[in-house]
């Protein structure tokens, strides 16, 4: 509100429009363009979403979604990757203030979590498959398997980064580059809490109703 | 276990003797070419100015000499098939037996599109959006050699499946449940979903590359309604990548998924759903038309104002166009199968929306004509190809605007009308577009124009050609024959096609005259030669620096206060002398050969997962996550060009312009 107070004082002319003020500062252009990644990102989910909205009823006489979640599980998988993005935008801010130790905390936290995280996936899969609700069975598992794998991929990649950029730290120390994949790196772990919001209502919540 | 998985001799094609020729011959010229240039001693000065370079000029050259080459590797196939056809008639089977013909067509719609069509256009891009926007290069160099070098990573993959194994049997759109292992057994359809696997993750890169850099780096002052046209349709066709490609990436991620681990996605059984696949395809597939005839327009845009010395007519309704069929395009996928049985509102909803999609390129149409009138047109090579466009372009687009109509669809769906149709809007709107822009830029990228009488050659060949290969095709589509066929009984069919195969030789004649073309011009540069840097008086800031540009494109960041800049600059150039520049040192981005190595992993990958060479997917999967390692812990980014450098460059190409 201020901030808009203030640009008003100001004679329009005397500030150029954002759009003709010259190319970006180097952070910026980085940011925007891993937002338009997680973007195609999204929109690729989005296809293995329709996917799986198309497929929820051809379980080809095997097993169904109301037979096979344990919402416990899910629900702990839940909190888990939701408290890995808090403790990740707190190793945002100690990057921000340069604290190194509490950077590393934060980070193994976050790291820790993920991996509670797909630990439980995991053996959501293993369960499944040992009691014969394999992909092979039937369309519909063949679309829940996909897509909920694909995001435990994007962790599991996310979890790679994590341990390399934390690595970058170390040896390179709070360089503008390292800070730039920092950022971007938090981007991506926030949106995979989005993709997984999505996950947890379209397939776990509504994948239950009778 | 066997270690080299499914591969064995077997899989080589020693008793097809065409097959074995082709092969011989591109294994011949690759192989002559990499003896000359080692020969020659090229290599280290390949490797460090070419194959390692993040300049985007040199990438988007790289670009369209991948797409010349796949044009000639995919137009062959059209020789092929129109000589098939030629003759298959009544009892005759032709020389091409049904399994080598259907790969033939597969492979050419894959490579035309993906390998020729896309990378040109990117190309283009790569060469000129920096340029236009004023600035020194893309947003992100680097991500931009590793894309190129995946697209080419995807050419590679295909054009091994000539001489090791073979390419799909099932169209370039492979529907399941043909392209299934329960009907596509082989390795065919794995070349095509791995080919395009690679290099669409590299066009994905291409496409978030230029959003970011039009919409974030562009020279001070350039508001985007400063913006030429060419970079809007850039704009709109990456925004496209973005929003498009990813969907292709899923649904052939499916179709893996069911040919690798037996997942249910498209198959007949366990319930899965065929239709789910062609529906997904053409959520990216109609998109994709988009991605490349969009940048064509620009060109278009470009060339019509250039050559006839007047500012565009219309520049914002050319702006709003753009913008608006980049949003539609996504509305109108389901009429490339009004056939599937879906009811008649959903039908009738993408006919209409499809009707509705010409209306913007109606309007663009109209602004070139306008622009043209009242101008001092200048008839060069592009204005040639830009007026053949207009006229061909209006009537596959009217041809496309009839089979919007689901009624009328439902006696042309598959017939050669289609095919017709769409090879009249792609050749008449995407391959003269970079005939065009090739044209009209080459002097930018090299210092030297093209020789216009074999340029005006080549362009009377195409034209003449392509009426003389797809008219007959209309008419043979409205006698009801369908597409892909390896032989026919129907006799009254025969002289069309026999018609359609003297077009496509003057095509033919077409594409040799810009081989001459090219040689000609090489050999005469000296006469050819451009000093000033704008060799058509343009309009637009590319033609503001020299021809080649120098690494770092502009001394000085210019300053953009209207439309049409370089023109409006030259106009008042006589009332105020340019005043000495202060030029300061410039850091350019350093080269890189990740791009090049991840992109010999990625061959890698997708020839062993293509065979089920387990451990060699392992061995580059390793290979290329150390690599990209490699990369994040390098220490400098950027090397400086001295300001002295910078002056001395600048001193010499204004006392060239001078004289």
């Amino acid at each position: 509100m201020n901030i808009a107070v203030a640009i008003d004082d100001v004679r329009k002319d005397a500030l150029p429009s954002a759009s003709e003020a010259g190319p970006a500062p180097k952070r910026i252009v980085v940011a925007y363009g891993f937002w338009i990644f997680l973007l195609s990102d999204i929109v690729m989910f989005s296809a293995l979403f329709a996917a799986y909205a198309v497929l929820v009823r051809a379980t080809a006489g095997g097993p169904t979604g109301a037979e096979l979640f344990n919402q416990a599980s899910v629900a702990i998988e839940t909190a888990c990757l939701l408290a890995s993005s808090f403790t990740c935008g707190l190793m945002s801010l100690a990057v921000g203030s340069r604290r190194r130790t509490t950077t590393y905390v934060f980070a193994a936290v976050t790291f820790v979590l993920g991996v509670v995280f797909l630990t439980l996936e995991i053996r959501e899969f293993a369960g499944m498959i040992a009691i014969g609700a394999t992909p092979q069975r039937s369309a519909f598992l063949s679309a829940f398997f996909t897509l909920v794998g694909c995001h435990g991929l994007h962790v599991t990649a996310g979890l790679i980064w994590l341990a390399v950029m934390m690595a970058q730290v170390e040896i390179k120390g709070f360089h503008p580059t390292v800070e730039r994949r920092l950022l971007c790196f938090a981007l991506f772990w926030h949106a995979l809490d989005i993709i997984w919001v999505w996950l947890f209502t379209v397939v776990y919540l509504m994948g239950v109703r009778p | 276990m066997n270690l080299l998985g499914k591969l064995s001799w077997s899989a080589i094609p020693f008793d097809q003797p065409i097959v074995m020729a082709a092969t011989a011959m591109m294994v011949v010229g690759v192989l002559s070419v990499l003896g000359w240039v080692t020969l020659k001693g090229y290599v280290p000065y390949l490797w460090r100015e070419w194959l390692t370079s993040v300049d985007h000029k040199r990438i988007g050259v790289m670009y369209i000499v991948l797409a010349l080459l796949m044009l000639l590797r995919g137009f062959s196939d059209a020789i092929m098939m129109r000589a098939q056809q030629a003759v298959a008639a009544g009892g005759a089977q032709g020389y091409l037996p049904p399994e080598h013909f259907d790969q033939i067509f597969s492979a050419h719609g894959t490579i035309m599109i993906f390998f020729m069509a896309t990378p040109f256009v990117i190309g283009l891009m790569n060469f000129v959006v920096p340029l236009q926007l004023g600035v020194r290069d893309m947003a992100f160099p680097t991500l931009n050699s590793v894309a190129l070098w995946l697209t080419a990573s995807g050419i590679l993959l295909t054009n091994i499946s000539l001489a090791i194994g073979e390419f799909a049997k099932t169209g370039w759109v492979a529907y399941p449940p043909l392209s299934e292992l329960q009907f596509s057994p082989g390795v065919g359809v794995d070349y095509y979903l791995w080919a395009l696997q690679i290099s669409g993750v590299g066009t994905l890169m291409t496409g978030i590359n230029f959003v970011t850099t039009i919409l974030k780096t562009r020279a001070p002052g350039m508001g985007y309604m400063r913006m030429p046209v060419f970079c809007w349709t850039a704009l709109a066709s990456n925004l496209l990548m973005v929003a498009a490609f990813p969907v292709l990436t899923a649904t052939l991620a499916m179709l893996l998924l069911d040919r690798y681990l037996g997942f249910h996605f498209f198959s007949v059984d366990g319930q899965g759903n065929p239709m789910m696949y062609v529906n997904l395809f053409w959520v990216w597939g109609h998109p994709e038309v988009y991605i490349l005839i969009l940048p064509a327009f620009g060109i278009f845009s470009e060339v019509i104002s250039t050559f006839s010395g007047k500012p565009l007519f219309g520049y914002r309704s050319m702006v709003a166009a753009t913008m608006v069929i980049c949003v539609l395009s996504f509305l109108v996928w389901l009429h490339h199968f009004f056939t599937m049985g879906a009811s008649a509102d959903v039908n009738g909803f993408f006919g209409v929306m499809t009707m509705i999609i010409a209306v913007p390129t109606g309007v663009k149409v109209f602004n070139w004509l306008f622009t043209m009138y009242g101008g001092r047109v200048r008839f060069t090579v592009p204005v040639l190809w830009s007026l053949g466009f207009m006229v061909t372009f209006v009537i596959g687009g009217m041809t496309g605007v009839l089979m919007a109509v689901p009624p009328a669809d439902f006696q042309l769906h598959n017939s050669l009308f289609l095919v017709a149709h769409f090879h009249n809007v792609i050749i008449g709107g995407v391959v003269f577009g970079v005939m065009a822009g090739y044209t009209y830029w080459f002097p930018k990228a090299f210092g030297f124009t093209l020789d216009e009488r074999w340029g005006k050659a080549s362009f009377w060949c195409w034209l003449i050609g392509f009426y003389l290969a797809f008219m007959p095709l209309y008419v043979l589509g409205l006698m009801g024959m369908t597409r892909r066929m390896q032989h026919y009984d129907v006799l009254s069919w025969q002289p069309w096609l026999l018609l359609a195969a003297v077009g496509v030789v003057v095509i033919l004649a077409g594409i040799v005259c810009t081989i001459v073309q090219l040689v000609v011009s090489i050999r005469d540069r000296a006469q050819h030669r451009d000093v000033t840097g704008d060799p058509w008086n343009g309009r637009t800031l590319e033609w503001a620096t020299a021809s080649p540009p120098p690494a770092w494109n502009f001394a000085v960041l210019p300053r953009v206060a209207e439309r049409d800049t370089y023109w409006n600059r030259k106009q008042r150039a006589h009332a105020t002398p340019d005043q000495p520049q202060e030029y300061v040192s410039i850091e350019t981005p350093k080269n890189s050969a990740t791009g090049f190595v991840n992109a010999f992993f990625a061959v890698v990958i997708g020839f062993a997962l293509i065979w089920h060479i387990w451990w060699m997917v392992g061995l580059g999967l390793l290979g290329a996550f150390v690599t990209l390692l490699a990369f994040a812990f390098r220490d400098d980014e950027e090397v400086e060009i001295p300001a002295e450098q910078i002056a001395q460059f600048e001193r010499s190409h204004q006392a060239e312009v001078a004289r």
